[in-house]
């Protein structure tokens, strides 16, 4: 057996793996605990717990928490930047920011320490204009300085380089000769754009990446290798498409994020093969909530994204926004009896109360546990401590029974939860509508129909393997190059001959990198785009170009109706800027299979009803309890109903309907009503 | 334990939650529209719901600047007042109304607010309402941060409210008296659709909401939430004992007569609620440093809000906060007293005087005094290159105080502030100027068990052309207060270097009209922040590692903690 996929996604708990066989659809899977701080442990694990073959496997394509976890936690390579003379606490000061809008505190760690932060006289102007020259000789021994300091990576991150990259090509060029070093970053060459703070933090990022993303890399590749495997390995970035490993390093920045971005590229994927190509993706776990908005098959993509507090990584990511409510959300009640959720987590560990880990405040989890939801045979006695957990700090001190209680933690959730959907889809002019939820994530597809009937969207679309759609992203994925480049110019003056040249070549580029891999695609598609803005506004519109040769008028108008569909004005009075021309080269891969992720062999004509269970819906109904793996394609269901199956749970509310697709997605019709 | 509210608790957070998803997607789409980057990158602006009676406030975003917090609901609550008494003209559906009268429960001239009615059933069922600060409404100096003005006339043009929108459509002819009176007036069509189109969206949000759950309930809940956030301050001013605990902060000077003025307050709590006493403070001053009420209170509010973030922002909430003391000093102004420093500078010394009050009283959740300036440059004049004139502003954040549990923050925006920078690139994409220097304030931080933050040393050279710069700043003679033992941070010093030979403003922080001639350079360093705690038990290795930073000098390190 040969020519098997494989896709590996390295959690912040669990370790997914999906292996798929592209001749017959044939799936095996395996859910490991993720290993720290090697990573690679957990993968072969995940391997031998599927009971693979290496040898067997034809590709593999991995997600990797490695560089978001470092920057996050600030287990970075020690990494020094050589800056012009007087800006060296750039990266410290920031945009003048604090964290929250209220409350006087807060804490920052720039990325490069300001010890390892040199200067060197050297100036360009706004237009790229020397104003100071390079002084090779301060450089050459600010070199000496990292290098004695004992650096692994080094940043050169000059004012203006963006206009004229002169003095950072020069520098970079010394510095490699005295330093020879394979981590050399400079500012402009992963975003060639204007703002100081966010191009230095790119490339700082890139930096203090570097180095441990290649050795876990290339550790992986070797562990892979002396275990049978011969192919290419494939990392996945930030953007949601995938490169070699062997490149992967070498803009390590990009790699950042890549975990959200491969559930919404499995998003896409499932999507177009069940005929829905307007899905808002709703990933629900532990401690946080990952919502994005897909319009017409494409991820959302934004060069402007920041992962924290004051870091800001602008290199293209997937769009997704976080909301702190997860199946550990905390509920409390707050000094003036008002109910709250979140977004104090309680983790993993601890945990919820029900997990009987020492937990000791009531979660969303322990609220759905109360109310039937999940099965309290699965938590022995801490069930119990989980009622006694609610009792005491929510439904006394507000004078509601239990369940009340219970289903009040988890109206307010699915509020703040569904908050987060609407700024990510009415707010952009999108009716919900017009969208499927896609649920997925341990704890969305129990959440799900209620999120659906508060946005008023009419469809649930449920995933075979909710739980593991991000390794059914990495399987899937395409590869993909994105560029962007500033132009900067008002619309009416913009040389349109120029336009299209800047996207032509940014497409040629594109396919030349794409078809220098060795891997076997169907095609390669270019999607492109234009960033743009009314003459003195800062804020920008991403406007979808139908091809690399619009016209002026073209442009203007697809500019003026995005506009419009977002702010509801018209602005006949002032021109339109055309700020950044993008393009995104994609490498297709052959369609998969993806009818088998159930396997065919356990789904029952006369499926059964396993158990039934009192279930709360604003009042005890006797509920009928199935098992996911059993059910038929050809399925019609309508609720209440519970559907359990490995890796989540899910819930029908009184009033859907449940239907099967030919992949084993469960779609769930919801009444159009705003049901309280 | 709470008793039963009359609303069941799930439905009144639910629609708590969505009054407050109406205002944060008014301040987004505001911020995503507007032109000047004032309100598009600083935010300075905000959006929110009153109630139909009295201008209550009822939600607002929680991306609104600070210092908006209580503003609007006085605004708003003067429009209902005049329409009452007939002074202002009745509304009708799809009318908007603009004022920016400082005297009728405003901030400084350049702060502009609308407000629409919101009906249902052709009935008022509340306001909606948003602020934008203007980069220019006209007076004697380019964005109206005018030092040394003496009146109200001087400041700009005065807006009583009136209808700029009637039956949904602007009216041009009042649109026109504005666009004559105000500098650079092009692009402020676009920020006057934004604003007005921030309402619009908040409406048809705020529709939705009530065609789902009932006006009755919402209306009920609205009721609740008030209750419920006057109860909640009530229950954290109980953490707060009786006092009466004192402080005292000062304002550099008034730009006009070179004397400070001083802000005295005493904090006593008396049963649930907490009293502000003011009595005491300077007497109403000749320059700009001016405060009008509805700044002075919305200044307590925010002092407040920032020492109890969780108490949501609601009329409720500061129905237990008691001001009283203002009546005939310079924190209550009446017309023509020229008011444009109160928002962005009496503001935040008002604040700081809260903050040292009550620091004695909760050492563990208010910190030592912030930077507490906005630290505004103002450079106008004409570039030859672009042959065009251009109006400037940079203004400076610094450090925060130290607190309990850390060292303050370096470089924070100002206490009434959100704003972002300027990047250093976009500004000398758009002006004559080139920046020498943007780097940490070393020294700066107070000392102090935690020590403050560090503030900003920045210095930019006028590279062609001629023009003139004017700074409203503060801490210029006095620092940031220490708390508890800590030293004061640095001060704020501006330093010009005019044909090679060094000046200091007279008014230290504040200076108006000097002219800049190319290869001339200003030079500010902004305040660090007060140090919390007894510097003498600072970790040692904190000590060392900031020495090893370079954030201090081996003798500043020796000097203020004796240690190097």
């Amino acid at each position: 057996m040969a020519g098997l996929v494989a896709g590996v996604d390295v959690g912040g708990t669990f370790t997914d793996l999906m292996i798929l066989d592209p001749a017959s659809g044939d799936v095996r899977i395996a859910k490991v605990p993720t290993t720290l701080p090697n990573q690679a442990a957990g993968v072969i694990a995940a391997f031998e717990t599927a009971g693979a073959d290496l040898g067997d496997i034809d590709l593999i394509i991995h997600g990797t928490t490695t560089t978001t976890n470092a920057v996050l936690e600030r287990a970075l390579c020690r990494t020094g930047l050589i800056t012009t003379a007087g800006f060296r606490d750039v990266l410290e000061l920031g945009r003048r920011t604090r964290p929250q809008a209220y409350g006087m505190t807060g804490r920052f760690r720039p990325v490069i320490p300001r010890d390892l932060r040199l200067e060197v006289p050297e100036r360009m102007d706004a237009l790229g204009r020397v104003v100071t020259e390079l002084n090779e000789a301060a450089l050459r021994i600010a070199v000496k300085r990292l290098v004695d300091a004992g650096c692994e990576s080094l940043v050169i991150h000059f004012l203006h380089a963006y206009a004229n990259p002169a003095h950072e090509l020069r520098a970079a060029r010394i510095a490699a000769e005295i330093w020879p070093n394979p981590y050399i970053t400079m500012g402009h060459a992963l975003l060639s754009e204007s703002r100081e703070f966010e191009r230095g933090v790119t490339a700082a990022v890139n930096a203090s990446v570097q180095p441990l993303l290649e050795r876990y890399v290339t550790r992986l590749a070797t562990e892979l290798r002396s275990r049978g495997y011969k192919n290419g390995l494939l990392v996945m970035n930030g953007n949601g498409g995938m490169v070699a490993a062997d490149k992967v390093a070498r803009e390590a920045v990009k790699s950042v994020m890549s975990g959200p971005a491969s559930g919404v590229m499995a998003a896409v994927a499932v999507g177009r093969r069940a005929g829905m190509n307007n899905l808002l993706t709703y990933d629900m776990g532990g401690t946080s909530t990952d919502v994005a908005m897909i319009r017409d098959g494409r991820a959302p993509v934004s060069n402007e994204i920041e992962i924290e507090y004051a870091m800001p990584i602008h290199v293209p990511m997937v769009d997704v926004r976080t909301v702190g409510a997860g199946g550990g959300s905390i509920a409390r009640v707050d000094a003036g009896g008002m109910l709250r959720v979140g977004p104090e987590s309680a983790g993993s560990y601890p945990g919820p109360v029900c997990y009987g880990r020492g937990g000791l405040f009531v979660t969303i989890s322990d609220a759905n546990l109360i109310l039937g939801r999940l099965p309290a045979s699965r938590f022995g006695v801490a069930a119990q401590a989980a009622r006694d957990a609610m009792a005491t700090q929510i439904a006394h001190p507000l004078g509601l029974s239990l369940e009340r209680a219970a289903e009040a933690v988890i109206r307010i959730a699915n509020t703040q939860m569904a908050g987060a959907v609407r700024m990510v889809s009415i707010s952009m002019g999108a009716d919900p509508r017009d969208f499927a939820l896609f649920a997925f994530g341990g704890a969305g597809p129990l959440h799900a129909v209620a999120l659906a009937r508060e946005l008023a969207v009419p469809r649930v679309l449920l995933p075979a393997r909710p739980g593991i759609t991000n390794a059914l992203g990495c399987v899937v994925a395409d590869l993909r190059h994105d560029f962007v480049r500033t132009l900067n110019r008002p619309l009416d003056t913009a040389d349109i001959a120029q336009v299209h040249a800047i996207l032509a070549g940014q497409n040629t580029e594109g396919r030349a990198l794409i078809g220098a891999e060795k891997i076997t695609l169907t095609g390669i598609e270019a999607e492109f785009s234009a960033d743009m803005q009314f003459i003195g506004q800062t804020h920008l519109l991403r406007i979808a170009l139908p091809h690399a040769t619009p016209t002026r008028e073209q442009l203007q108008s697809l500019f003026e109706a995005a506009y419009h569909a977002r702010f509801k004005v018209d602005l006949p009075e002032v021109r339109a800027n055309l700020v950044n021309l993008n393009c995104s080269v994609i490498g297709r891969r052959p369609e998969l299979d993806l009818a088998r992720l159930i396997a065919p062999l356990g789904r029952l004509e006369n499926f059964s009803v396993r158990e039934t269970r009192d279930v709360w819906f604003g009042e005890w109904l006797k509920t009928p309890v199935y098992w996911r793996d059993q059910l038929p394609l050809h399925l019609s269901l309508t609720g209440p109903a519970v559907i359990e199956q490995m890796d989540t749970t899910t819930l029908v509310e009184p009033g859907c309907t449940v239907t099967s697709d030919a992949d084993g997605n469960l779609i769930i019709t919801v009444p159009y009503a705003h049901n309280t | 334990m709470p008793t039963i509210p009359e609303i069941d608790p799930v439905t009144l957070a639910v629609v708590q939650a969505g009054l407050q998803q109406v205002c944060d997607e008014m301040d987004l789409t505001f911020s995503r529209a507007a032109f000047s980057p004032v309100i598009a990158e600083a935010n300075d602006r905000s959006d929110g719901i009153y109630a139909a009676e009295d201008g209550a406030l009822i939600a607002q975003g929680s991306q609104g600047l600070p210092v908006f917090v209580g503003i609007m609901q006085f605004s708003t609550r003067t429009i209902i007042a005049r329409i009452t008494s007939g002074e202002t003209a009745a509304p009708e559906p799809g009318d908007i109304y603009i004022v920016n009268d400082p005297y009728l429960g405003g901030t400084h001239l350049m702060d502009v607010r609308f407000a629409m009615p919101f009906w249902r059933d052709g009935r008022i069922f509340c306001w909606l309402s948003n602020t934008g600060h203007w980069p220019d409404i006209g007076g004697a100096v380019p964005g109206g941060f005018s030092a040394s003005a003496t009146s109200a006339e001087q400041e700009g043009l005065r807006l009583p409210p009136v209808k700029l929108f009637k039956k949904g459509v602007m009216d041009r002819e009042i649109w026109d008296i504005i666009r004559s009176n105000i500098r650079v007036s092009e692009q402020r069509i676009g920020d006057v659709k934004a604003q007005a189109s921030a309402l619009l969206v908040g409406a048809e949000r705020l529709g939705a909401l009530l065609d789902r759950y009932g006006d009755v309930t919402v209306q009920a809940v609205i009721g609740e939430m008030r209750r419920l956030a006057a109860r909640q301050m009530r229950a954290m001013i109980a953490l707060i004992p009786p006092g009466p605990f004192h402080a005292r902060a000062y304002v550099d000077s008034d730009g006009v007569v070179n004397t400070p003025l001083t802000i005295a307050l005493t904090v006593e709590r008396r049963d649930d609620a907490l009293h502000f006493d003011f009595t005491g403070s300077s007497l109403p001053c000749a320059g700009p440093m001016n405060s009008v009420r509805a700044t002075t209170l919305s200044s307590v509010y925010l002092a407040m809000r920032h020492i109890f973030p969780d108490v949501p922002i609601s009329a409720g909430a500061f129905e237990p906060l008691l001001v009283k003391g203002i009546a005939g000093t310079f924190l209550d102004a009446h017309y023509p007293r020229p008011v444009s420093g109160c928002a962005a500078e009496v503001s935040q010394r008002i604040a700081e005087a809260v903050f040292a009050a009550l620091v004695q009283a909760l050492p563990d959740r208010v910190t030592a005094a912030p930077a507490g300036t906005s630290g505004n440059f103002g450079l106008g004049g004409f570039d030859p290159e672009k042959q065009q004139d251009f109006v400037m502003y940079q203004i400076s954040g610094g450090g925060y105080g130290g607190n309990a549990y850390q060292d303050g923050l370096s470089n924070g925006c100002s206490t009434i502030g959100i704003s972002k920078a300027p990047p250093v690139e976009i500004m000398e994409q758009n002006f004559p100027i080139l920046y020498r220097r943007y780097a940490l304030h070393e020294g700066s931080g107070g000392a102090g068990r935690h020590r403050g933050g560090f503030g900003l040393d920045y210095e930019i050279e006028l590279l062609r052309g001629s023009a003139r710069a004017s700074f409203v700043m503060d801490h210029g003679r006095t620092g940031p207060l220490g708390a508890l033992g800590g030293h004061d941070g640095a001060l704020n010093r501006v330093e010009v270097t005019r044909d090679g030979q060094v000046m200091v403003p007279e008014h230290l922080s504040k200076a108006q009209d000097i002219v800049l001639q190319p290869g001339d350079r200003v030079r500010v360093r902004t305040p660090g922040g007060g140090g919390y705690g007894d510097p003498a038990k600072r970790d040692p290795d904190l000590i060392a590692e900031d020495l090893r930073l370079g954030r201090y000098s081996a003798e500043q390190s020796r000097i203020l903690f004796g240690k190097s």
